[in-house]
């Protein structure tokens, strides 16, 4: 993709981002919190592209250990960023009516 | 849209040629799209946090929407080590697992700040990996030259990863007691900062000028300088600013996804990097209107110190003021009406929730009308006292936040704070001289009894400034540990 079609997806999900945040309910801010944090590990992306390219390149070896590591830590934002999160989402309920 | 990515997955695997390709991306439209759809769900799962009800229905689409990244990326990929990616994979997910399901919910911000620094940190190795080893990452011009463009991302991404991580850090340490809350102030440090971060924008500038081979040394130089940078922004800013501290790395973690994704053309990276960098940015905002400062007074640090103990209130002591019982409280508010709670961080620091829930379901029982009042700094991160009182069971229909309930003090009977300080400061609406002056606060004085949970008279919040609620006629001060306090209420009623 060309730098400027990346980019205009950029500036339009910035915007969307804008406005889904401002819906978001105040007594939900920790949630939303663990939550981006979770999803921004989608980072793990490119780590999974330095692991899995291996170690044709010079560099490659260095770069594929790197990417191992960076595995490990997008793994753990990633498990513990949603599991915190649906544990913190149980726990909200309403009043019960009687 | 299962028969979709199933027909996604069925056109990778028929084209053998694409997996044979190590240079990264292979120009394949079902790749764009399933990264597209990763995206679409990440907005959705954000989308799903506007109430309660839908917000698990979010979180679920947000495990998906990963799941489809993950596989996406390994389904197109040359995978010269499946099991080692596998054992790293399966590492890091027990240990977030495990820390997920154990950490006490009152730990939460410092939960959330660790976790920014290991997406900094990945942020950082990802770009390292870029750096050395260019051609799996596809960002090599015909004379195998790093391009341009992508020197600039990864410059960035690399310096933006690197704050976010000593940042997260610092932030950790203070939250979780590790190192004092207090600021430290190194002398000159504006000036400091600011060439630091001049340096890193013009190596990042001076980068992209020379022949790839030749770049290690700038390149080290602009990793190194963000690491130094992240600390030194951090350090001066106080404990009672950390709500402010924690919503802006949230932010800075987005960035660095979203510059990792330009370099790998990768649009679920850019649209999570987005969508986190707004949601951070308005966090951070939120936080400091709630506070009537600005965002630079905040970064520039110094306010505030993390003593909040009996520290300087010697000479205030002399006003006059009324001690209170459990059992007065106890008695006062079985007669109540209109009882509004008004936690605060002590609330947490005493782990109160549950008794104060159990304070509040007896008031119910008697007849009161109980709301709970939460400001929107209340606690060290955005939304950390509706958490803990959602742990405690308390409906979140009995919660609400300052301007809908702030009209509700004058008609109630009781105002119980526990907790809390400087938001019940009436001085924030009257002393221009106040560092707390306009501030929004609770008109705590407008209701007809005042209950005062604190530990002493000696603390005088975060802040520094002394509260007029404390000597008022209607206020009786519960001097106790908020628990202890909660619990001999309870015993009373």
């Amino acid at each position: 993709m060309d730098f400027i079609s990346i980019l205009s997806i950029f500036v339009m999900a910035c915007f969307v981002g804008y406005y889904v945040v401002w819906s978001v309910t105040p007594a939900l801010h920790t949630p939303l919190m663990a939550v981006t944090n979770a999803i921004s590990s989608v980072i793990i992306v490119g780590a999974l592209i330095a692991a899995a390219a291996g170690a044709q390149a010079d560099g490659g070896q260095a770069a594929k250990w790197l990417g191992l590591v960076g595995v490990v830590l997008a793994s753990v934002n990633i498990f513990g960023g949603f599991a915190v999160t649906e544990r913190m989402l149980a726990m909200y309920k309403k009043k019960e009516r009687k | 849209m299962r028969t979709l990515l199933g027909g996604a997955a069925a056109l990778f695997l028929a084209t053998p040629a694409l997996a044979a390709s190590g240079a990264g991306e292979p120009v394949n439209p079902w790749v764009a799209v399933a990264y597209l759809i990763s995206g679409v769900l990440f907005i959705l799962a954000l989308r799903g946090l506007s109430s309660p009800e839908s917000s698990r229905a979010g979180n679920r689409y947000g495990m998906i929407g990963m799941l489809i990244a993950v596989v996406t990326t390994l389904i197109t990929h040359d995978i010269a080590g499946l099991p080692e990616i596998g054992v790293a994979i399966v590492i890091g997910g027990v240990i977030g697992f495990v820390i997920a399901r154990r950490i006490p919910m009152t730990d939460m911000p410092q939960l959330v700040a660790a976790f920014h620094s290991l997406v900094g940190m990945a942020a950082v190795l990802v770009g390292i990996a870029a750096y050395l080893n260019p051609g799996a990452f596809d960002i090599l011009d015909a004379n195998s030259e790093i391009l341009t463009v992508s020197r600039v991302e990864l410059g960035l991404g690399v310096a933006i990863g690197a704050i976010t991580f000593s940042g997260s850090v610092i932030a950790f340490l203070k939250l979780n007691g590790n190192m004092s809350g207090a600021p430290i102030m190194l002398p000159g440090r504006h000036v400091i900062n600011i060439g630091v971060l001049l340096g890193i924008i013009g190596l990042t500038a001076y980068f992209t000028t020379l022949p790839t081979t030749e770049t290690a040394v700038i390149f080290w130089t602009i990793v190194v300088l963000a690491f130094v940078i992240g600390f030194l922004l951090i350090i001066p800013i106080g404990g009672a600013d950390m709500p402010v501290v924690v919503s802006m790395l949230n932010s800075y973690s987005g960035w660095a996804a979203a510059a990792m994704g330009f370099t790998l053309g990768n649009t679920a990276m850019i649209i999570t990097g987005a969508l986190v960098g707004s949601s951070g940015a308005i966090l951070s905002y939120i936080m400091c209107k709630a506070m009537n400062r600005s965002f630079i007074s905040v970064i520039a640090g110094g306010f505030g110190s993390d003593s909040g103990g009996a520290s300087d209130g010697a000479e205030k002591i002399d006003r006059p003021w009324k001690r209170g019982s459990a059992e007065d409280a106890a008695y006062m508010m079985k007669q109540a009406e209109n009882v509004i709670i008004v936690p605060g961080y002590g609330m947490a620091v005493a782990q109160a929730q549950h008794a104060l829930r159990e304070m509040g379901d007896m008031l119910k029982e008697e007849g009161a009308n109980v709301k709970y009042a939460i400001h929107p700094v209340a606690g060290r991160m955005p939304g950390h006292m509706n958490v803990l009182l959602a742990e405690a069971n308390v409906p979140y229909d009995e919660v609400f936040e300052l301007e809908d309930i702030n009209s509700e003090f004058a008609q109630a009977d009781v105002a119980f704070i526990i907790g809390a300080n400087d938001v019940v400061n009436p001085a924030a609406k009257t002393d221009k001289g106040s560092p707390i002056y306009g501030m929004p606060v609770f008109d705590v004085d407008k209701a007809k009894t005042i209950f005062f949970v604190k530990r002493s008279m000696g603390g005088v919040g975060y802040a520094g400034v002394d509260n007029e609620v404390f000597y008022m006629d209607q206020t009786m001060m519960l001097l106790s540990d908020a628990k202890k306090m909660c619990e001999d209420i309870v015993k009373a009623l």
